[in-house]
């Protein structure tokens, strides 16, 4: 099957600010993708450039196989947008807003509209000025959710809503997931990416600096061991692929690379394992090392 | 005083310094202030003082002697004339200064309260609409600086302006102290004007309410001394319930006094006591009118783009409507006061362009017709730039991400705009129709009128295609639009007067349009004129397709 989203060496640049920079990201249908990165690394951008509202500089970007820029109306029938600002008319209701929205993607589902009112507990007759911000979100998400739609686009959907909301987001995108839809979905809430999606682009200063699935960005990071043995563990360090050894108690703490796993557990097996506690790298961790490398393609964002 | 008064003593002080503290950060807020307003201030004194520069100019020669000028004070003796105009002192003996004092000042003190007014709203209601102001008073900024700083912008902008008014006044060789007078008058309803509008963005959450209410107080203060000043030369007690006629009450370059400004002081005092005690009273960015509850769904009226554009522009248009109706109302009552002086002072009716009677008249108020349309594309020029707002704002971006394509998202917007121009034409030439058709008991210049000011809209939406093409491409900033737009609207009511080469006065957009009912209605120039704003639009509309958006 064709991919839905299809960006290829991606450039877009705003007078002497480069935002993206041979930018790759691809989504299989039915996959809900999570979009990362640092603030100001292009994620934005990436998504306004696939709905047709910036022109790419250079690259190919295809959206259901087309070119977002000349076919914006065409696939804007297929897909919803959540902006991650959200910003919504003064004068007007939430409830007002929402059919707006709706019936510019060709009619509401009154239903549908209804039971995602009650589950985010949004009242629909106020002004949209008095709304706070999380509940300006909900504005946007009810009405993208309720719009029947193959491809969501979430832009930090979530970063106003409290837990409680935030749940109730990630058993909608659930059931969209169930559904069949495709959720291109971009955020700083790592649990949350952890929880919904089934691959993960990183991408920083305009650059996509890793893809693939959770398991597969596991590979790359160390696993966390920590054991206690009737022998001396400490040895393990003489491996190869097994670094940070450290002695706390009984305890014997250390990482290792995905490849010298089984290596190490044979080399600890003889020793007579009391308990092993083995800890897959973390997304945090994940980030924290991607963000933060330096040795990442330099393109010029906004840090230099 | 004992050791052990002092630490109670010491709390209660520590708690008073914060409400002192209130005032903490004025001084750099109002410095920010006013860079903000470095350019806005300047040209507001300017343009005040650039009126008197024109009024230098034109009266001498629309009013080459004494006896013309008397039939200028005829005209203001009529009640019609005294409504627009002042309260008719000196008009046994009309001299320049006289005139300044009764025809010009009330204007004047409307164009610093409007100035005012926009000041105090933008740097208090706007400021806390936006929520920049929560940013600002996160930091070490006391509770009431914020309006303090926008007051003392207020403060400079209107002694500017009075100042730089009596400057050109007295280099006109104009009694001095009666000069002051008038700046003092127009800089003191500024300020009053201000201290509402300090009180009325205490009261909504928007900006827009906030200056609404605050022009409607004016407007009402204008109306009232209207009234009052009709009701009998010099003023009834109506003309001294507004702010507008105490400024004119100091009966400058007549027999000059100084107290009714008094009352100006006083009571811009007492509105600022009372706008910072309500200040006090509420949270940032609450107003004290709670926001009302509305529809839980939309009506099918609101779903699509040139409805919620109609219902985004509905307040304003109705407030240019009311504004245009009245103002054309009050306009074509003096009417009868034009007929009758031209009457008895032929030599007028040749300044104004030859002609008698009956004709006369309609070719007056048919060049009237064309100041409105003139209103009416600054109207359609601003109406169009908002979706600026819209598209910085976000919301743009959020709309064409769904099944809708840019043209049609654009021409929709546009058409609100388009129609409302029509509809406010047709207000303004019913207005002027009417009044003039009462003041000389002939009604069917009412639907004359009204069908007249449709001559207007071909030229009135080049300007806002104008507006259209300044969008689509939008790095071309707007500010050539307005310079077109400023620019034709002076050559149209001041190139006449100032001698200006016929070339140039032929090329003036506004009067290339036949001055209906008063002549013949030529329709090449109006088929012309709505090519060209076809052409303008589409070609805004090519630009707008092909760019990227901002937010
Ligand atoms: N209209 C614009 N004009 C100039 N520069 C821009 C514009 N839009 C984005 N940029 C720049 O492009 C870069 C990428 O911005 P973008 O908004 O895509 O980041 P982001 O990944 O969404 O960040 P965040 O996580 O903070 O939302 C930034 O350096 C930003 O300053
Ligand atoms: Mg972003």
């Amino acid at each position: 099957m064709s991919a839905v989203i299809d960006v290829r060496n991606l450039s877009k640049s705003f007078g002497s600010v480069r935002a993206l920079d041979d930018l790759d990201l691809r989504l299989e249908p039915g996959e809900v993708h999570g979009f990362l990165g640092p603030n100001g690394a292009g994620k934005s951008t990436t998504i306004r450039v696939l709905l047709g509202l910036l022109h790419a500089d250079a690259g190919a970007v295809r959206v259901f196989g087309q070119d977002p820029w000349t076919k914006a109306v065409g696939l804007h029938r297929r897909l919803a947008y959540v902006p991650g600002d959200v910003n919504l008319w003064p004068k007007i209701t939430g409830g007002e807003a929402i059919d707006y929205f709706a019936s510019l993607r060709g009619g509401v589902d009154k239903a549908r509209k209804q039971n995602l009112l009650e589950r985010f507990d949004l009242d629909p007759t106020k002004k949209t000025r008095s709304y706070s911000k999380g509940n300006r979100q909900k504005v946007a998400l009810i009405a993208a959710l309720a719009s029947d739609v193959e491809l969501l686009v979430l832009d930090e959907p979530t970063s106003g809503l409290d837990p409680l909301m935030e749940l109730v987001f990630q058993d909608c995108i659930g059931e969209a997931k169930r559904a069949g839809r495709t959720v291109l979905l971009s955020s700083h809430i790592l649990a949350e990416v952890e929880t919904l999606c089934d691959k993960v682009t990183i991408i920083r200063q305009g650059h996509a600096v890793q893809s693939g699935t959770l398991a597969e960005l596991r590979h790359l990071r160390r696993t966390s061991i920590t054991v206690v043995c009737d022998g001396d563990a400490t040895s393990v360090e003489r491996l190869s692929g097994v670094h940070d050894v450290r002695r706390d108690d009984g305890r014997v703490m250390f990482t290792v690379d995905d490849d010298a796993l089984p290596t190490a557990m044979e080399h600890l097996l003889p020793l007579g394992i009391r308990s092993l506690i083995s800890t897959p790298p973390t997304l945090e961790e994940l980030f924290v090392h991607q963000y933060g490398s330096a040795d990442a393609v330099p393109a010029g964002g906004e840090q230099s | 005083m004992s050791a052990t008064m002092t630490a109670p003593r010491r709390a209660h002080r520590s708690h008073r310094a914060d409400g002192g503290g209130s005032l903490t950060g004025t001084g750099r807020l109002a410095r920010f202030a006013l860079r903000r307003d470095r350019i806005q201030i300047p040209v507001w004194a300017i343009a005040l003082g650039g009126t008197i520069g024109y009024f230098l100019v034109v009266i001498p020669i629309a009013y080459p002697d004494p006896a013309a000028l008397q039939t200028r004070a005829a005209i203001m003796k009529e009640p019609a004339g005294a409504m627009m105009a002042g309260p008719g002192y000196g008009l046994d003996n009309y001299t320049f200064g006289a005139m300044v004092s009764n025809e010009l000042l009330g204007w004047l003190a409307v164009a610093s309260a409007l100035m005012s007014i926009f000041l105090v709203t933008r740097h208090t209601r706007d400021e806390e609409e936006t929520g920049r102001a929560e940013l600002i008073r996160a930091n070490v900024v006391g509770r009431h600086a914020p309006l303090t700083a926008a007051l003392i912008t207020l403060a400079v902008a209107n002694i500017a302006m009075g100042a730089l008014l009596s400057a050109a006044l007295i280099a006109n060789d104009l009694a001095v102290a009666d000069s002051l007078a008038i700046g003092a008058g127009v800089g003191l309803a500024g300020l009053v004007f201000g201290a509402v509008a300090a009180v009325t963005a205490q009261l909504s959450e928007h900006a827009r309410a906030a200056s609404g209410m605050a022009g409607a107080v004016l407007g009402l203060a204008y109306v009232l001394r209207g009234v009052g000043d009709a009701q009998e030369i010099g003023g009834s007690f109506l003309s001294w319930l507004s702010p507008i006629g105490w400024t004119q009450q100091t009966r400058a370059f007549v027999d000059l006094r100084w107290w009714p400004l008094l009352l100006c002081i006083a009571l811009t005092a007492v509105l600022l006591v009372a706008a910072f005690l309500l200040a006090g009273r509420r949270d940032v960015g609450a107003g004290l009118m709670a926001a009302k509850r509305g529809r839980a769904n939309a009506t099918p009226a609101l779903v699509h783009p040139a409805g919620l554009a109609l219902r985004m522009e509905r307040g304003s248009i109705l407030g240019w409507a009311v504004g245009l109706f009245l103002t054309g109302l009050l306009t074509g009552s003096l009417g009868q006061g034009i007929v009758d002086s031209f009457e008895s002072q032929p030599q007028l009716a040749e300044v104004f362009g030859g002609g008698s009677g009956g004709d006369l008249l309609r070719q007056t108020m048919a060049s009237f017709l064309g100041f409105f349309a003139m209103g009416v594309a600054v109207f359609a020029v601003v109406s169009v730039n908002r979706m600026r707002k819209e598209e910085t704002e976000g919301r743009t971006g959020a709309v064409l991400a769904t099944d809708i394509t840019r043209p049609h998202w654009l021409l929709s917007t546009f058409a609100v705009t388009a129609v409302s121009s029509a509809v406010l034409l047709l207000v303004s030439g019913f207005g002027l129709g009417l009044g003039a058709g009462a003041s000389i008991g002939e009604m069917s210049l009412a639907w004359d009128f009204t069908v007249a000011s449709l001559a207007y809209w071909p030229i009135v939406l080049c300007f806002a295609g104008l507006a259209v093409l300044a969008y689509g491409v939008l790095r071309a900033g707007v500010w050539w639009v307005w310079i077109l737009l400023v620019g034709s609207i002076l050559i149209g009511l001041y190139g006449p007067v100032l001698n200006l080469p016929e070339a140039v006065l032929d090329a003036e957009p506004f009067g290339l349009v036949p001055q209906v009912p008063g002549a013949e209605l030529e329709a090449a120039p109006l088929v012309w004129m709505s090519v060209v704003a076809i052409a303008l639009t589409a070609a805004g509309t090519l630009a707008f397709r092909n760019r990227d958006l901002e937010a």
